[in-house]
C-alpha cells in the first residue's frame, strides 16, 4: 500500500479550515455562520486523526480527543440553533447584522 | 490507488465546503454540508479510524445536519433565495482566509513530517473503549455532563413562552 504523505492531510485540513473561516466572516445568516463553524471543527478533527495515524498509533489519544471534539460540536450546535430560534421568535430575524441591541 | 481515493475524497470535501460558504440557497448549502461531512468520513476511513468515520456519519450527518435543516425550515420565509447572503466585508474575509491558507500551506511544506504511518493495532476499537473507561474517564464524564447541560439549556432557551 502506498502511503499518503502526512502533509497532504494537513493541507486539506488547512484548506477546509480557511473555507470555514471565510464562511463565518462573510455570511449574514446565523445558521450559515454555524455551518462554517462546523467545517472548522471538522478540519481540526482531520488534523487530530492524521497526527494520531502518523505518530504513536498504539495510544489512541488522537482519536479520543477527536471524539471529545465531536461531542462538544454537537453541544455547540444544539445551543447555537436554540439561540437562533429564540432570536427569531423575539426579533423576527436570523440576520446577525440586525441583532445589534448590545452594540455601543 | 490510495492517493487517487484520497484526491477524490478531499476534492469532494473541499468543493462541497466551498459551496456551503458561497451558495445562495440556504437549504442547498445545508445539503452540501452533508456531502462535505461524508467526504471527511472518507478521509477518516483512509486514516484507518473506522470508529470515527462511523461517529462522523452518525453524529454529524445524522444529528447536526438534521438540526441545521430544522433551523433553516423554522426560519425559512426570512431568507428568500434571491436575497444577498454576503455581508459588506466579504472580500476582506476572502483575502484573510486566502492569506491564512497560503501561510499555513507554506509552513506545512517546510516541516519534515514523518513519512510513513505505523501499523494500527488490530483491536483499536476496544483499546479506544478502554481508554475512555480508563485513562480518560474524567474527561469522558465531564463531556457527558456538558452534553446534558447543553441539551437541557437549549430546550429552555428555545421553549415557547
Amino acid at each position: 500500500m502506498t502511503t499518503i504523505p502526512l502533509s497532504w492531510y494537513l493541507i486539506v485540513a488547512a484548506a477546509l479550515f480557511c473555507i470555514g473561516l471565510y464562511g463565518v466572516l462573510s455570511r449574514r445568516n446565523a445558521v450559515n455562520i454555524l455551518m462554517g463553524v462546523e467545517l472548522m471543527l471538522n478540519a481540526a478533527n482531520i488534523n487530530l486523526v492524521a497526527f494520531w495515524r502518523y505518530g504513536d498509533t498504539s495510544a489512541l489519544i488522537g482519536q479520543v480527543f477527536a471524539v471529545f471534539v465531536v461531542t462538544l460540536a454537537a453541544a455547540e450546535a444544539a445551543v447555537g440553533l436554540a439561540l437562533i430560534i429564540a432570536i427569531y421568535r423575539s426579533r423576527d430575524t436570523v440576520i446577525v447584522e440586525d441583532v445589534d441591541i448590545m452594540k455601543w | 490507488m490510495m492517493s487517487i481515493v484520497f484526491m477524490i475524497a478531499s476534492l469532494v470535501t473541499l468543493i462541497a465546503a466551498l459551496r456551503v460558504v458561497t451558495g445562495k440557497n440556504l437549504f442547498h448549502n445545508a445539503l452540501y454540508l452533508v456531502l462535505s461531512f461524508v467526504g471527511v468520513a472518507a478521509l477518516y476511513l483512509l486514516l484507518e479510524a473506522e470508529f470515527l468515520a462511523a461517529i462522523q456519519i452518525l453524529i454529524y450527518v445524522g444529528a447536526i445536519a438534521i438540526l441545521i435543516i430544522f433551523a433553516i425550515m423554522l426560519s425559512r420565509h426570512l431568507m428568500a433565495p434571491n436575497q444577498t447572503q454576503r455581508n459588506s466585508q466579504w472580500w476582506v474575509s476572502g483575502i484573510v482566509a486566502g492569506v491564512l491558507f497560503l501561510v499555513l500551506a507554506f509552513m506545512l511544506l517546510q516541516v519534515d513530517w514523518p513519512a510513513t504511518a505505523g501499523a494500527v493495532p488490530a483491536d483499536a476499537i476496544s483499546l479506544l473503549g478502554q481508554s475512555f473507561m480508563g485513562a480518560y474517564v474524567l474527561p469522558f464524564e465531564v463531556a457527558s455532563v456538558v452534553l446534558l447541560v447543553a441539551l437541557v439549556g437549549s430546550i429552555i432557551i428555545a421553549r415557547e413562552r
